[in-house]
Formats: structure tokens, sequence, C-alpha cells
């Protein structure tokens, strides 16, 4: 039950002991808040305000930023479907209106007894095992007619979701191939002892040896960015993790926390020892807000084992913890200084860099933001040296890499693969058939025709974050690039005109070729807006908007010929029904009052 | 001795710790521009400035001078993205000129002047922004809002009041006044404030003292906006 | 003004036709301000459709001046049938280019609007929202040209002022993209 003006006090007041009245956590507050309130009211920003001597603006600002959070009521049970286009093929939107329809209830809007709302999200990272659905922020999987159906019920009946059957909420982790790192069964602490044996010198000496580059897509060498963030001037140093996984179609660093918890803040740990950092910080995506008591409880467990707090394994003055911050539905905050913005408590803008976090980071000071998988690999690296490590993979790209595979594949889920494996071998370890493309590392990736299967997953050759989407000949690809142009129009911060009003116009323009209202004009101003996005925009996420499209234009051209049947240009909307508000409020229904097509007016 | 670089072949001196249009605009080379101000932190956002350096496309509003750096500005490639930034600008909001009383003394409007924009281009969004006229000596008209948050900056690093902010995200961002109620009266603005002043376009506007300056005798019907590059570098003069 | 249209030989006017769609005739009037100018352009165009010609019908032009925007369906229809008839298609003034001030009703939904003009207030059409075919009937939302036709050239301005016009005319006959500069690029 959405709580009365008491409960809402206590909500806020519990929140803001949580975090000991520190504004920096002002977003931790705000979904805090919400868990217990359904939504956060005015009267909760009024309290949390006064407590915090926050400006109302700046309350308001951060809570207007993130999709996850409500500043309007959306119901006690709030249901997001993901959109991913692996959704799409799966019938996510068939089930939506299905879900719309038993509840009466419209997409986006709250039910009028004010129970339930349903709507859309971008890609919530179970693609494997779609379609998936956030109820309250907890993933439900494999959605079928049949659990619509029984959540409807629970609904109506209004049982509290923690009474809800437990098996909606299994996550499976569906690792299909196993290397050195998902293969990895060293205890906790073996690692960091190995680390601690070398000293914190020779651990960022083996990590430079081990040429490892980071696994979140840019792939920036990561001996050197520890080495640079411990010679940094600063009053302290961060450590922090990128979970933020947000790219599309990417799910190992679910996986990866599920699974391998313990490598990865042994990671983060490392990294702590190198450069000396005093606090740690997890960013975990929104979307997987069901991790989070396992993820505390494993940091619980560590603390006891005397590998995090004060003198860990013994060792005097090597203090470190690690602290977990959710995110609240913003793919922006990927962008490693978004995501500090957001660490800080603030809207998840990108920064002006330079300065780069290894020298102004969190709070200004310097910091090593690094990948979850990035932070997992280093515990094989402290482990095993530096040598070994390099001599995984290939010359250019040293060690493995993880790829979320999913779409038109007969086994969805993780292949851990050394670096240099061919795509081709990948969609057959899969079971892919009849492939037509693929889109390596999401939306901001690359799209592969047949003719390039035979390419490397490696920096030389293609880079990844890690997403593998398959789609077989049945799928048209004018479709994915228009499913994930709404996603970049969907995720845009607002900073920068180019990437804030850019991606709106190209969805607008894919939509009207989508909607039969295409010409040849359309597409060059596809293409400009293409080339403004690139040139113009502040950050990655405006860069990469035009990537799907700039792929399928080059590599599937006919999908887009198909929709420029019109020689001469056509307006966007439906010149017919601007009348029809018209025709109802005068009741005409004459030739008059309609534009006919194939009255020798459309060509 | 100071150090120098060259914008468009021209030799500009700078001192250490200025931006690239710091140095261009006090040397008397415009930069088209409207989230910048000598006054308020950099904000990098509207992306007007945009110059060509070592052929990377870079904000020179945030962008240090180095010395003997070679920057491209005023070129034909350019001016065409900038335009079309403008172009996106005018569609994204409801930008009636003939209604607006800052016609003329417009900064969206006389750089749209400059790079010679004759129409928005774009399919207009037509965007509904109700104009909040509730405060007793300015009026907000959400409608104009080119979102270069010079007001949030002006608020917060000068007059100290935190009256504005950006919210919401992506298309649907949007400018907040500090007030449950959501209306200007409710906040501790005043006509004096430099948050009030600051607005490029026209926001926000004095109530009861309208036309004050004829159409016509503007400052940017009295010279174009680039004629005004020194003046933006110091902005009592402008 | 050194180039009419050339055919063969014989040097022919340019054909150009204008008509207001929802505009107030104000940029016709601008367009009549260039005063004694008129002769000279005379020497080098006729007109075809306009309201100075009071020709009914849009024939095969080169050029199709269009003030105004779009609010009904006749509008559109005007509009198409320039489009098809006219070889370069301007747009003039504030209404034809970004819809001007009948688009200040796009923030309102027309259902409201018909209800508050023929229902709520007093005085007209004794409360019943008019259905008489003859009408166009109203779009959902009021259209600049472009949004529905591809439009060539734009001079903005409300209305432009007749050195614009001027200017501007002798660039498209002249075969240039206009230019305005300063003090002639208006948008009020």
């Amino acid at each position: 039950m959405t709580p009365g003006p008491q409960g809402v006090a206590q909500a806020v007041d519990a929140a803001l002991a949580r975090h000991r009245g520190d504004a920096h956590y002002i977003l931790q507050m705000l979904r805090e808040i919400q868990e217990a309130c359904d939504w956060i009211s005015p009267e909760a920003i009024d309290r949390l305000q006064q407590a915090l001597r926050l400006p109302r603006t700046k309350i308001e600002g951060v809570a207007g930023f993130y999709a996850f959070l409500y500043t309007r009521p959306r119901g006690q049970y709030r249901i997001l479907f993901s959109d991913n286009i692996t959704d799409r093929m799966l019938g996510n939107l068939e089930l939506l209106d299905y879900m719309c329809r038993q509840l009466w209830v419209e997409r986006g809007k709250t039910s009028e007894d004010a129970l339930v709302s349903i709507d859309t999200t971008s890609c919530t990272g179970m693609c494997d095992q779609g379609p998936a659905l956030l109820v309250n922020n907890y993933a439900i999987t494999r959605v079928s007619r049949q659990r619509v159906d029984e959540m409807c019920e629970l609904i109506r009946n209004k049982v509290a979701l923690a009474a809800w059957p437990r098996e909606y909420f299994r996550v499976e982790d569906q690792v299909r191939r196993k290397d050195v790192l998902l293969g990895d069964d060293s205890a906790p602490g073996d690692a960091l002892a190995a680390a601690i044996a070398r000293g914190a010198h020779g651990l960022v000496e083996e990590i430079k040896l081990s040429n490892l580059r980071g696994r979140g897509g840019a792939g920036f060498a990561t001996g050197l960015k520890w080495e640079a963030c411990r010679n940094a001037p600063g009053e302290a140093r961060y450590v922090v993790c990128n979970a933020d996984e947000g790219e599309p179609g990417t799910f190992k660093d679910r996986v990866l926390l599920a699974a391998h918890a313990d490598m990865v803040f042994e990671g983060m740990t490392l990294c702590a020892l190198a450069i000396g950092a005093g606090k740690g910080m997890l960013y975990l995506r929104g979307e997987y807000r069901y991790l989070l008591d396992h993820l505390d409880a494993v940091l619980e467990r560590r603390r006891r084992a005397k590998l995090l707090g004060a003198g860990i394994l013994g060792l005097p003055g090597f203090d470190f913890d690690i602290a977990i911050h959710l995110g609240a539905g913003a793919y922006v905050c990927g962008e490693e200084s978004a995501l500090i913005e957001s660490l800080e408590g603030k809207r998840g803008t990108p920064r002006n860099r330079p300065p780069y976090p290894v020298t102004q980071g969190y709070l200004g000071q310097p910091t090593v933001v690094n990948n979850v998988e990035t932070f997992a690999a280093c515990c094989l690296v402290a482990r095993r040296g530096g040598a070994w490590y390099a001599g995984v993979g290939t010359g250019a790209s040293a060690g493995t890499k993880i790829l979320s595979v999913s779409g038109d594949c007969a086994r969805p889920g993780l292949y851990e693969y050394p670096y240099g494996v061919t795509v081709q071998e990948v969609l057959q370890a899969c079971g892919a058939n009849e492939t037509q493309a693929v889109q390596v590392s999401g939306p901001s990736g690359v799209c592969l025709a047949a003719a390039e299967f035979g390419r490397r997953i490696a920096f030389e050759d293609i880079p990844t974050a890690g997403a593998f989407m398959v789609f077989d000949r049945s799928r048209d690809m004018f479709e994915v690039a228009r499913n994930f142009v709404h996603f970049f129009a969907h995720e845009s911060c607002g900073f920068c005109t180019p990437c804030r009003v850019g991606t709106s116009l190209l969805r607008n323009l894919m939509d009207k070729l989508n909607n039969g209202h295409g010409s040849l004009y359309d597409f060059v101003e596809i293409k400009k807006l293409n080339r403004i996005l690139q040139s113009m925009s502040h950050c990655g996420l405006g860069h990469t908007a035009c990537n799907p499209v700039l792929d399928t234009i080059a590599k599937f051209r006919p999908a887009y010929e198909r929709r420029l049947q019109h020689k001469e240009f056509k307006p966007a909307f439906d010149l017919d029904w601007a009348l029809e508000p018209a025709r109802q409020m005068t009741g005409r229904d004459d030739a008059g009052a309609h534009f006919y097509a194939g009255s020798g007016e459309d060509t | 001795m100071s150090a120098s670089f060259s914008i468009d072949g021209k030799s500009v001196a700078f001192a250490e710790g200025q931006t690239i249009i710091q140095a261009a605009l006090a040397g008397g080379v415009y930069v088209p521009h409207l989230c910048y101000h000598p006054e308020f932190k950099p904000h990098g956002s509207c992306k007007l400035c945009t110059v060509m350096v070592d052929g990377r496309q870079i904000a020179s509003c945030t962008t240090l001078a180095r010395e003997g750096m070679v920057v491209e500005s005023d070129t034909a490639a350019l001016n065409d993205e900038r335009r079309t930034l403008i172009e996106m600008l005018f569609v994204e909001g409801n930008h009636f000129c003939p209604s607006c009383e800052k016609s003329g003394d417009c900064k969206l409007q006389a750089t749209a002047y400059e790079l010679g924009m004759m129409s928005a281009h774009f399919d207009h969004f037509f965007p509904r922004r109700p104009v909040d006229a509730s405060h007793p000596d300015v009026l907000l008209d959400f409608n104009r809002c080119i979102l270069c948050s010079l007001c949030v900056r002006a608020s917060r690093d000068f007059d100290g009041k935190n009256a504005f902010a950006l919210c919401g995200r992506g298309i649907h961002t949007h400018l907040i006044v500090n007030a449950k109620s959501g209306r200007l009266a409710d906040t501790d603005v005043t006509l004096q404030d430099k948050a009030v002043q600051v607005c490029p376009v026209g926001v926000m506007l004095r109530k009861d003292k309208g036309f004050a300056v004829p159409i016509g005798k503007r400052v940017y019907d009295l010279k174009p906006v680039s004629a005004y590059a020194e003046a933006a570098a110091a902005p009592q003069k402008e | 003004m050194d180039t009419a249209v050339k055919t063969g030989t014989v040097i022919r006017k340019v054909r150009v036709a204008t008509t207001s769609l929802a505009g107030c005739f104000g940029c016709h009037m601008s367009f009549l301000d260039i005063d004694e100018r008129l002769f000279d352009l005379l020497q080098l165009i006729e007109l075809d459709r306009s309201p100075l010609t009071d020709i009914k019908e849009v024939g095969q032009c080169d050029i199709g001046i269009i003030e105004g925007g779009l609010c009904n369906a006749e509008n559109v229809h005007v509009l198409r049938e320039f489009r098809r008839q006219c070889r370069l298609l301007v747009a003039i003034g504030a209404c034809a280019i970004n819809g001007g001030l009948p688009a200040q009703r796009n923030h309102l939904s027309l259902p409201l609007i018909l209800q508050e003009v023929y229902h709520t207030s007093v005085g007209l059409a004794d409360g019943r929202i008019p259905n008489d075919p003859e009408l166009p009937l109203p779009l959902s939302k009021v259209r600049p040209l472009h949004e529905v036709v591809k439009v060539d050239y734009f001079i903005p301005g409300c209305p432009p002022s007749a050195e614009a016009i001027w200017k501007a005319l002798n660039d498209i006959l002249a075969g240039r993209e206009p230019e305005l500069g300063h003090g002639l690029i208006q948008y009020d």
C-alpha cells in the first residue's frame, strides 16, 4: 500500500539516516523513498530539502533526470517491458498490449485506481531469457501470455511483490563457454595475497605487462590508467566499478556479479592497493536491483574475511571498503564522467573532458573507473602474472572477452573466448542458422553482414563491450536500426543541442520511413543528421547514435529503398488523419472532408 | 611576451588559462555562441562555438588555448553545421519572433541572421509550454528556452539563489524554478537578479515596460552579432 | 535583373504565380512596396494566378510565391496545385515558413478551440460548429509549407521588407540562392 503522510516522513527519515544526511547520496535516497512510497511526492521532497538544506531545484532536477524515478503517481505496480530489439523479436509489444487490455490501462498512463502503470524501458539486460520486464524495478524473465495472466491476477488482488512466486524472478546465468576467467576457481583472497606479496608497485607493473585493456569498449590500457591515477596529485583516491551495463544486448556484468562477485570486488581491492584508494564504489544499473542484497552479502562476507575494511589481510594501512550505488534508468551514466556525476548525486550529464577522471574524478579527486570484467581480469593477472595473461589472446588484444549472445540462435548466453575468435566461430557455437547480420557491441557498435563473419573479436579488428546480437534472414534490418534510434533518442541526456534535438529528429525520420511517407529527400536528411551527430555531439552517445543507421544503410540498403517509394517529398504526418478531429467535431464525412490517397496527389 | 595562436589565419594573443573563445573574442574574432558568457563557468552545451583544431571539432568555450594552435572557425563547413544547430533550436521550441519583445536584442535570432538561416528547415515540434505570468515583475515564457543554462549558472554562482535548474532528460529537458508550486511568484527572484538579465533569448522579460527601445534601434538591429566580438568578451559593454 | 528564361531564341518572360494561404496578405502588400521597381520587374515577369490578377487557377509557372501557412484542407489543395505547376516554390513570410500567428493555436487541441469559439463563447453560429461541405475543414495543427511539400526558397519576415523581397527575387531570377544579409534578414 502506498503510505500516507506519516509513512512518507518515515521513509524520508530512514533514507536520510541510512546515508547519514550526506547530500552526495541524494540519488540513493530518492530511490529508497520511491521503493517505500511508490513515488516521490512533493511532500517527500519538502522533507528531504529541509533536512539536506538543498535548493528544491537541485532535488527536482536529479529526480527528473532518471527514468525510474517518478515525481507523479505511477501506481503500486510499475511495469516496464524491456524494449530491446531482442525483446521485440520475442513479442514483447504484443504482451504489453495484452497486459494493458487485461488491466484496463493505457500504455504510459497510470490506471484510474492508481494501482498499476505499464510502459516500455530500454534493454534490461535479460536478452538471453526474454522477453523481460521489470515490476517495481525487479526483473521478471521469459514473460509469456500465461505469466501475464498470472501477474494480472496478482495485481488485481493487490498481492505484495514479496509474495509473488519466486520463480518469476529467477535469472539464469547461462554460461555456455568458459575460458580462463569464467573458469577460474581460485578462492577469495588468493589474488590479493599474490598482489600484496608483489607490492603496489609490482602489481601495477604486472598489470602493465599483461597488456590488459578496458573491457567497457574503449579499450584504454588498464595499467597505464592505474599508474596515472596513482601519480596524480590529490587528497584521496577512489576506485569505481562501472556496472551500469546499459548497452542493449549486453548482460555479461550481470552474470559476473551474480556468480563471480568476489572476483569483481577483489579486482577493485587490487586497484585500491595499486593506487592507494580508501574507498570504492560499484555503480550498479537500476535494472539489476535484484542483485543488491546478494552483493551486499558478499561485501559483508569479505569484510569478515578481512578482505575489506581496515588492514586488509593484515597489511597495516591497507584500508579499503566498497559501497554499492544503484542507478535509476539512465544509459548515459555508463559514460564514465556521467557516472561520476551520478555518484555525486547529480544529473548524469557527461563532463567536459579533459580533465579526465584519473586526475579529477569523484569529488574532483583522482579516480580509476573500470568495467566489471576488467576488474575481474585483474585478479587473473595478479595471481598468474602479467606475462602469462599477455600470452592469451592475440598480440594486440591480451586475454579473453566475454560475449553476451542473444537473438536468433539456439543457445543464447555467455561465451568466453580468447581474443581473436571469429564471428563465424561464435555463430557456430551458439547454434545460429541463416544468419543475416550480427550487431556487435550493441547499438553504438558495429553491424556486420554475412561477408564479414570471418572478422575477429579483438581491439585490432572488432572491439566490443560484449554484446553479440544475432539476426537471421527473416529479420528486417531497418526495424533493427529504428529500434536502436529510438533507444538513443530516449537515452539522450539532453545536455547538448545536436544530440538532444538530433536524436529526436532522426527518430522521427526513421518513423516517417516506417510509416510509408519516405522519399529520397528524407534519406538525404538522415545522412545530414548522422554527420552532425558525429561531429558536434558532446559525448559518445551522440557520436555513435547514428552508427546503426549508417551501418544498415551501407550494408542492407534494400531495407531502406523499400521504404523510399515516393518520388517526391511527402509530409511526415498523415494528411487525412490531420482532418479527423475536425470531422469528428462537425460530423462531416463528405469528399471534401478527406484527403484521398491515389487522388492524383500521391506519387 | 604573451603566447598566441592562429584562428582563421589571424594571430590572437592569449593568457595562460584562457579558452579559445575567450581569446578569440577579446582579439576581435567573432565565434558564434549562445551558452557561453564570460562571467560564468563555461557549459559547452549549445555547441555553436565548435571550431576545428588538428582535424577535430571541439567546443572552443571549454578548450584551453595553446601556443601555436591552428584554429579554423569561419569556414563554410562549420557554419553549415552551426546553422543546422540553430535550426534545431528553432524547431525544438516555439520561436515566434513577431510577437517577442526580445526581437532585435535576441542572441538566438541574431546568430540565426548571422548564419543566414532563411527557415528552420526541419519539421517543427510545436511543444506545449505554458507561460508563467505569476511574478509581479518578470514574465517567464518557456516557449523560447534554448536550455543554455545561463540563468541556472547566474542564479547559483552570482545571485546565490539557485532559483533555476534544468529538469527532465533528452528532448524533455526543461527549465524549472525553485518553488513547490512551480511558479516564479513563489521564488525569491527579483527583476535585479543577474539570472533574469542574462537570458540571451526572450524567456525572461520585464513586465510593464515593453518596447522601451523601438524595433529597428535594438542591439542587433544596429550591428550584426559578429560586430560585437569584443563586447562579448567583456560583458559590461554589451 | 539580368536573366529571363530563354526558350530558343525568343526571350520569354518568367511566369510567376502568387497566393496567400493562412496569411494576412501583408507579404503581398510589402511586395507592392517595391514601388516603381514594379515596372522593372514587369519587364521580366508576367503574373499568372495572383491576388493581383484575379486568375483563379494556377497554370504552368516558373516561380510560385506563397504567403501564409496551412490552416485547412483548402490551403493544402492550393499548395499542392502550386507545387505541381511551379518549377520553383518560394515560401514568403513567417506564416509560410513557421506557421506564424495562426500556428499560435498549435498548443491547444482543435476540438477545444472549436468548442470555445462555437459552443462556449456567445454570438457565433447559434452554438453549432459550421458543417457546410463548402467550408474547408481545419487541420489539427497549423503547418508551415515545407512540412507538406518541398519548398525551394524561403524569404523570412513578418512581412519581409520590400528591400528584402526585391533582393531575394533578384537572386532567384538570376538563378542564385537568395541571400539577404544584415538589415534585410528579419524574422519579425
